[in-house]
């Protein structure tokens, strides 16, 4: 089959780099490649292009200080570095910790080796909507509850949490509130003070900017150990010479999505509604993997679920015509097991090796979600057909 | 994780799809929590292979081992049929990554069931020996395959 064209719905795992946020990193390469903690003159404006970098980040997360911003590799050092690094110096002999059944695996994997430390750690359930209700976290917290740490927007499913009101039951009970807020960066209001949050993720990679930087951002006063020693760079929370060209143009992509969110978020979520609607009325036994209202969803993430077929072979078949989309089948991924998130919301794994994750963004039009809606019936039909059981599963009625 | 050309050319243009009516074994294996399923039916002459298809619901590998174990058993005795190993199936398309092995079981053990299934009702001996895969409480982690369970998903 030859490609006839080449549609990106995967922005929610990468975006291309804005070329306004390549052209604002440039210098940092050849020209202005002093090492920020030199002495020197070019070492000082590399010092002045990160600190300036900073001073604007901050504001653009409604940090109230600037050092209240550490520069890391990546979303998931940043959120290792915020439940290990905040446990160990809060409760260095354990205590309990609360995440989300459905968070990303940069912080599950962080869990269960608190839990190896001898911390105690609560996996709180999403209920089927996809959210995590404030009710379920008020009886999930204890005395003893050091940090709890739920995402704001889910990579998968595309739920909002309640995180204003999450931070509040958990300050209630003492216990410090991380949110990872990779995914929701830029795409909708994301504001430290007003979500009340002490600790929070970014990801350089999700809004444009390069691959290879992230941010951490702590609340003055937020008790916290290092996690990688070494010369004492940011504030000696996060040693390891700046990756200046990163945090420029991190910061840069950033403003851009602030200067777009007002226009973008809706655009987006037009589209998202037109081709999740669109897959439905298309396909029989396809629905969305929650039906929480749409002021819940992230405007670019459309989660669905293609029951009777298997994602991987959707995911290759869209490919061949040049389609790139996520599923959470579990032959995707390499591991046996479906999608923790699917699961978590209660989907049944038969189903949720059927799921599908189209997540657009900058460069996404209306004519790319009409290319999707017009190929992929034939290819969910072809596989269904060579399937032994749709028929018996759901040939007369939906699950 | 990458495919071979020739596991993209089964997948993308699978051989021998469809059901034989009035086939002479049929072979049904896998379960739908584990996300793949196989039914393969038979049409047996002088206990040799005359034609064989396939229906599957599963991943590209699933799909592509389906078809090429298809290609493999047509005219073969059954013995030979229920010799064939998930490794041959695998070297037959090329090789397949590690995670996908599991995938080559589930062909195999389709042909096998199928080629006892025709033993069975014809009041004689099967010879397949035990086929896990068709057991509904079929756990692919509990198989004892070099499974690479490194590849953390993408999402």
């Amino acid at each position: 089959m030859d490609t006839p064209r080449r549609i990106y719905f995967d922005y929610a795992a990468t975006t291309p780099v804005d070329k306004r946020v390549m052209d604002a990193m440039m210098p940092y390469f050849m020209e202005e490649y002093g090492n920020a903690n030199s002495l020197y003159a070019l070492g000082r404006d590399a010092y002045r292009a990160l600190e300036d970098a900073r001073e604007r980040f901050a504001k653009g997360i409604g940090a109230t200080h600037p050092n209240e911003i550490t520069f890391t590799g990546c979303g998931t050092e940043s959120d290792n570095a915020a439940l290990l690094g905040i446990t160990a110096r809060k409760s260095p002999k354990g205590g309990h910790v609360i995440v989300s059944k459905f968070e990303h695996h940069a912080i599950l994997e962080p869990a269960h080796l608190l839990e190896k430390r001898g911390y105690e750690v609560t996996y709180l359930g999403p209920r089927e909507d996809g959210i995590i209700h404030v009710e379920d976290l008020v009886a999930a917290l204890r005395d003893d509850t050091v940090l709890v740490s739920i995402m704001h927007g889910n990579n998968e499913i595309g739920t909002i949490q309640p995180i204003k009101e999450l931070a509040a039951a958990a300050h209630q009970r003492g216990a410090l509130f991380h949110t990872d807020g990779a995914q929701t960066l830029g795409k909708i209001p994301f504001d430290v003070a007003e979500l009340g949050v002490d600790a929070a993720s970014f990801s350089g990679h999700k809004i444009y900017g390069p691959k290879g930087v992230g941010a951490l951002y702590l609340k003055r006063g937020t008790p916290f150990e290092p996690q990688i020693l070494g010369g004492g760079q940011e504030s000696k929370k996060r040693s390891g010479t700046q990756n200046v060209p990163g945090v420029v143009g991190f910061t840069k992509a950033l403003e851009l999505m602030l200067e777009d969110q007002a226009e973008e978020s809706p655009r987006l979520a037009a589209l998202r509604e037109k081709l999740t609607s669109g897959v439905i009325e298309r396909l029989e036994n396809t629905e969305q993997s929650t039906d929480v209202d749409p002021a819940h969803r992230m405007p670019n993430i459309a989660s669905l679920l293609i029951k009777g077929v298997e994602g991987e072979a959707m995911l290759l078949q869209l490919d061949n015509l040049g389609i790139a989309v996520s599923t959470g089948s579990a032959c995707s991924s390499g591991s046996l097991e479906p999608s923790h998130v699917l699961l978590s919301i209660g989907c049944p794994p038969e189903i949720a090796h059927g799921s599908l994750r189209v997540s657009m963004g900058r460069f996404t039009t209306e004519t790319d979600v009409d290319y999707f809606l017009e190929v992929l019936p034939p290819i969910v039909e072809r596989l269904r057909s060579m399937s032994p059981v749709y028929d018996r599963m759901f040939g007369s009625s939906a699950r | 994780m990458l495919y071979s050309d020739k596991v993209m050319d089964h997948f993308n243009n699978p051989r021998n799809v469809g059901v034989i009516d009035d086939a002479d074994g049929i072979g049904e294996v896998g379960n739908p929590v584990c996300g793949d399923i196989m039914k393969i039916t038979l049409k047996i002459d002088d206990d040799t292979i005359e034609d064989i298809k396939f229906q599957t619901l599963g991943c590209g590998a699933a799909i592509a081992t389906s078809s090429i174990v298809t290609e493999m058993a047509r005219g073969m005795s059954l013995e030979d049929a229920v010799a064939i190993t998930k490794k041959q199936v695998a070297e037959e398309l090329g090789g397949l990554p590690p995670a996908k092995m599991h995938c080559s079981v589930l062909a195999t053990d389709g042909l096998k069931v199928a080629v006892d299934d025709y033993l069975v009702k014809h009041g004689r001996e099967p010879i397949a020996g035990e086929v896990k895969s068709a057991d509904p409480n079929f756990d692919p982690h509990a198989d004892e395959d070099d499974h690479d369970h490194d590849e953390a998903c993408e999402l």
